[in-house]
């Protein structure tokens, strides 16, 4: 089988590659200039000529890329992949909470590789497309423009102190802040929270919001809904903080502290001053 | 200014998967339903443009006679009328759901005005497809942008901001477009006891299209391990916290 996969110069790309090697024999390509989505997978569509599969990594670009070949082509797309067998492929539903096993009819078969589901290949030799003179190039970046605020990345921080619907309020976030300004780490929290207004989106944790990736996750009076998981479950390790000793957030953690978080997230902050001596 | 917007009715998942016997479903006998988190955004900017600049927001779904319940939910919430593409409660593939929403649209524009925005959701909640905004784009000729954290009405035309990674890149299509959006977009409103009440009387049309050979084509859903985890109780109130500041050492992260 031959399988035509499109790469970035990204981690999510060599893991792609991985997968598709277990398809058949691969040849790697790539675009560059303006990221210019129609235009791009028509260049991929003539690339995909004569080939029997066609991948890329499950990331923003990857299933955007794939859509657009599958809908020129007129064939079935299976997004976020994790495994394929024959006809038969494995896939993520509910950002990784549900696995769906999905007969792909249709040739070539277009799909993408769920994120974090592989190693990563080494890197192979990769040709640069050109985009086709006759295609449709005017949906592109026309430019980048650079976002305000300074902190820790929510989707690097090494830990992340996460809010839920129990802090009660925009203003309960303080006891948050602090802790994780004393560990050097990011403010999180859950859907919840977002959408009463007390925190802004690009604070969320969750299937609709950041999916982050740090040493430690401290979840304070979040319940644990499926779609927080999906978000959260990237962290080595979870220690939930929690009123209620049969929060489902208990069953996805590593650690458990019962009881009120009020009394709990500052006392923690307290005992860190005092170990180092402040 | 005319808006279709296209939602997804999705059981609300709470804390634990639990599939039917048949492995073919989400136990849903004790969930409520509503719609995926992006098609909230979705349906919430569709209602400022239309209160800005005037006109009509359409949202359409594809789904079971019980997605009523989803598309109340949007009119209460400002949109001005309702489509149901009503199915017997079977999945839909995502090119099969596209080609029911593309026959609508082009049923709707027959004696009207064509949409000038067509919004999505930029992944449904439950099956995650990220293809059906982008297919039936293509389907009508229109140009789509993925991915959209802003978007502004421009003469003519409209500006789409996108994440990139601690940047934004900036997209600028003409009208009519499709635009799928991220959760993020703005803060939906809550939906008012007038608006509940006034949504009863807004025009729902109901359309059954043929459901077609599915091309990806579920076979079973499996509940992945890892559910089920046992914590380690550190300690009960703030008593806990020597033990947890011991364990961030023990981590490397105080």
């Amino acid at each position: 089988m031959s399988v035509l996969v499109f790469v970035e110069g990204d981690e999510l790309s060599l893991q792609a590659l991985t997968l598709a090697r277990t398809l058949g024999e691969v040849k790697a390509v790539t675009l560059d200039g303006p990221y210019a989505p129609a235009a791009w997978a028509a260049a991929i569509v003539e690339a995909s000529r004569g080939m029997d599969a066609i991948v890329a990594a499950g990331s923003d670009h990857g299933n955007e890329l794939l859509a657009h070949v599958a809908a020129r082509l007129d064939q079935p797309f299976a997004a976020n992949v994790t495994a394929v067998d024959g006809d038969v492929v494995t896939r993520v539903r509910w950002g990784g909470s549900l696995i769906e096993q999905a007969r792909l009819h249709g040739s070539p078969k277009i799909l993408t590789v769920a994120p974090h589901t592989q190693p990563a290949a080494e890197a192979v030799p990769v040709e640069r497309l050109v985009v086709p003179a006759d295609a449709d190039a005017s949906v592109r970046v026309l430019e980048t423009v650079s976002e305000s605020g300074g902190g820790v990345s929510l989707r690097d921080a090494k830990v992340v102190v996460s809010g839920g619907r129990g802090v009660g309020s925009a203003e309960g976030f303080a006891i948050i802040e602090e802790l994780a300004g004393l560990l050097g780490g990011a403010v999180g929290c859950s859907r919840v929270v977002t959408s009463a207004g007390w925190r802004p989106h690009a604070d969320q944790v969750g299937q609709t919001g950041t999916k982050i990736s740090a040493d430690l996750y401290v979840a304070c009076g979040i319940s644990g809904a499926t779609q927080h998981i999906a978000g959260a479950k990237g962290a080595k390790k979870i220690l939930a903080i929690n009123d209620d000793a049969e929060a489902p957030i208990f069953a996805s953690a590593d650690y458990a502290v019962v009881g009120d978080l009020h009394e709990i997230v500052p006392a923690i902050s307290a005992e860190l001053r005092r170990v180092r001596g402040q | 200014m005319r808006i279709l917007v296209c939602v997804k009715r999705v059981p609300m998942t709470g804390g634990k998967m639990v599939l039917t016997a048949d492995e073919q479903a989400i136990e849903t006998k004790h969930l409520g339903f509503t719609i995926s988190p992006h098609e909230e955004c979705g349906v919430e900017e569709a209602v400022r443009l239309v209160e800005a600049h005037g006109g009509e927001t359409v949202v359409l779904t594809l789904g079971p006679a019980e997605a009523e319940e989803q598309l109340r939910d949007c009119m209460a919430t400002g949109a001005d009328r309702g489509i149901l593409l009503k199915t017997d409660g079977a999945d839909w593939d995502a090119q099969s759901t596209a080609s029911a929403i593309v026959d609508a649209v082009r049923t709707l524009q027959e004696d009207a005005a064509p949409f000038d925005l067509i919004l999505f959701g930029n992944e449904s909640a439950d099956t995650g497809n990220y293809q059906v905004g982008i297919r039936v784009a293509h389907a009508l000729g229109l140009p789509v942008v993925n991915g959209l954290k802003k978007i502004e009405l421009q003469d003519g035309s409209v500006r789409c901001e996108r994440d990139a990674g601690g940047a934004r890149d900036v997209y600028v299509v003409p009208t009519p477009a499709v635009l799928s959006v991220l959760e993020g977009l703005n803060l939906p409103r809550y939906p008012s006891v007038p608006g509940r009440l006034r949504a009863k009387g807004k025009p729902l049309a109901v359309v059954e299209p043929a459901r077609p050979a599915q091309k990806l084509e579920k076979l079973r859903l499996v509940v992945p391990p890892g559910q089920g985890k046992q914590a380690e109780i550190l300690g009960r109130g703030p008593e806990a916290a020597a033990k947890v500041v011991e364990l961030m050492q023990s981590l490397g992260v105080a």
